[in-house]
């Protein structure tokens, strides 16, 4: 036998709330995709405990399409932390205002 | 909490998953309030192999290896580039980062989501039909079965899954191309880098470029 299912969702949960609560209180835009990086994390592990659970494939196939869009996801969002660092150094979530009108 | 852990565990099972545990949970809180962002991406580093060993325990050998190649391998380093590319990897104070109103309602947010996620993940949820899409025990090793699934039933999603990531490249390099002309980046960082910086690009362009360089100087002034 293995471990019950709901340590795994609970483990999941929490790190979801860390990453949640990073994302609010971080300013730093780096830092704040890190933190997506977490709650995409914890999704995944619950993702996989249900394909394990259910005894479904579908769980862990999931699991791989967001790892593609995940990498896809920070690829882009670097490319425009970069783009709004070289305007202006050192800036922060709430220096990227340039959109509003 | 012990005995419930071993209610359905074998020892050498609840021992690993205690200290995966333990790793995923120090390497998030390093994440968020570690004050020097590379800090931040090693300990990113750190959850995501516990996850990994999480990911090995519940029988899923083939996202262990892509976890750990994709994630650590190529998304963290991404960061620790980009990190080193701006320069920020340097300490910041994060009690005057923003305001102690924000923290609060982030983190009485943070409990809810918690709460209600814990809800819903120890309540009655096994409710799902099993081997809907195909079952993860039976015909070979976990890479075969997710072979087989990936390159069948979702062969479509697969290929769009490429036509994104070709998006992606695209998308990142024009984002991060350095659109000479246009940008103020050279006025801000001020006289003597900018003449440095001027001539290092004259030095490195060469001679036929004169009249581009003229052009920068122009712009710098």
């Amino acid at each position: 036998m293995s471990i019950a299912a709901s340590w795994y969702l609970t483990l999941a949960a929490v790190v979801f709330t860390i990453g949640a609560i990073g994302l609010l209180i971080r300013r730093n835009v780096l830092v704040m995709v890190m933190c997506v990086e977490l709650m995409l994390n914890a999704a995944n592990l619950t993702f996989v405990t249900f394909a394990r659970e259910l005894n479904d494939v579908g769980g862990q196939i999931a699991v791989f399409f967001v790892l593609v869009v995940a990498a896809a996801e920070v690829v882009v969002g670097l490319g425009i932390i970069v783009a709004i660092f070289r305007r202006k150094p050192g800036a922060t979530a709430d220096d990227a205002h340039m959109l509003k009108g | 909490m012990v005995s419930g852990l071993l209610a359905t565990a074998t020892i050498p099972d609840a021992i690993t998953f205690v200290i995966a545990a333990v790793i995923v949970i120090a390497g998030a809180l390093g994440v968020v309030f570690m004050k020097n962002p590379v800090h931040s991406a090693l300990s990113l580093i750190m959850t995501l192999f516990g996850i990994a060993v999480l990911f090995v325990e519940e029988n899923a050998q083939f996202l262990a290896a892509v976890q750990i190649i994709v994630y650590a391998g190529a998304i963290v380093v991404l960061f620790l580039f980009v990190i080193m590319l701006l320069g920020v990897d340097r300490n910041e104070r994060i009690s005057v980062e923003n305001s102690s109103a924000q923290r609060i309602g982030a983190i009485v947010l943070g409990l809810a989501v918690l709460v209600e996620v814990l809800l819903l993940g120890t309540g009655q949820w096994v409710t799902g039909a099993h081997s809907v899409t195909g079952s993860l025990t039976g015909h070979g090793a976990n890479v075969n079965v997710i072979g087989d699934s990936l390159f069948s039933t979702y062969l479509l999603p697969f290929e769009v899954t490429s036509a994104l990531l070709i998006v992606a490249v695209v998308a990142a390099v024009v984002l991060a191309r350095r659109h000479d002309g246009h940008e103020n980046v050279e006025v801000e960082i001020g006289g003597k880098e900018a003449h440095e910086l001027a001539a290092s690009r004259e030095a490195a362009v060469g001679h036929d470029a004169d009249e581009t360089s003229a052009e920068d100087e122009a712009s710098l002034r």
